[in-house]
């Protein structure tokens, strides 16, 4: 059930990738990107139950966060161009998008 | 058991990486790669490589390749074909496939890591220190001087770096604050 599970998991995360490579628009991108991290999470927590060790849940956690930095970076240099300033800049956000 | 698929989407990964010319996306994907091989190291059972893994690959490299991005294009301009560097990166993936057949099997439980130190760290651990994990009693007490040297080392560098790039920042805005 659980190795079901995983390769489930793992198939997804190839659609995924799929859209990452394919996705016309960024935000395709940024979304399918995410998945992936997203699915890495789930991966390890199904890992630690599958192997009886339920504390990988600590671990998808601290994933999890990383993950969502690199976001964070992600859709900062989206909007903005940079990731120093909070103040669109006029070229960069337009040349990204 | 989910290992060999996880390494497929690994190749996977790296090759869409070759493929691509958006470098927005190549920094994304190399920063999901990180991360599935810090799961992949998780589900092998090394928590603190995939730790590592995970912070530096799929955090600080993402905002770092993007910072780059912020100040140089967006775009990868089409190379001309070189036999040159291809003739070194075969050579040195050769040697590294070469040297890696020498390495102990997966699991083998008579590698040399396993048969020198680490069955007596293994036994002395949990009495002398009382830690449940051996890695951390090993970095935080048995070679605990050595780690302490490491935390200020990266320490200094981390200093280092704030002063040299974002010293000048800080003075623009004083100045600023004068006018």
């Amino acid at each position: 059930m659980l190795s079901a599970a995983m390769v489930g998991v793992v198939v997804t995360m190839m659609l995924a990738l799929v859209r990452a490579t394919a996705g016309p628009t960024v935000f395709d991108r940024v979304l399918a990107v995410n998945m992936i991290g997203t699915k890495t999470i789930l991966l390890i927590c199904i890992g630690g139950f599958a192997a009886g060790r339920p504390d990988f849940v600590d671990l998808a956690l601290v994933y999890g966060l990383v993950n969502f930095t690199g976001m964070v970076a992600l859709v900062k240099f989206c909007r903005f161009g940079n990731l120093a300033s909070d103040q669109p800049e006029e070229a960069g956000a337009q040349e990204v998008l | 058991m989910i290992e060999p698929l996880l390494f497929v989407l690994l190749l996977a990964l790296a090759v869409a990486i070759l493929k691509l010319k958006d470098l927005f996306a190549i920094a994304m994907l190399s920063g999901a790669f990180s991360l599935v091989s810090a799961g992949l190291f998780t589900l092998m059972d090394a928590v603190d490589v995939a730790f590592t893994e995970a912070a530096v690959g799929a955090g600080f490299t993402t905002v770092l390749f993007l910072g780059t991005l912020a100040v140089t294009a967006n775009t990868e301009r089409q190379q001309p074909f070189r036999l040159g560097p291809l003739l070194v990166v075969l050579v040195v993936g050769a040697v590294l496939i070469w040297a890696g057949l020498d390495a102990p099997l997966y699991g083998d439980p008579t590698a040399p890591v396993h048969t020198h130190l680490g069955a007596e760290f293994i036994g002395r651990a949990p009495s002398e220190i009382d830690m449940p994990n051996i890695v951390t009693a090993v970095l935080a007490s048995y070679r605990g001087y050595d780690t302490m040297g490491e935390t200020a080392v990266i320490f200094t560098a981390g200093v280092g770096v704030m002063l040299l790039l974002g010293g000048r920042k800080g003075r623009d805005l004083d100045e600023e604050d004068q006018d």
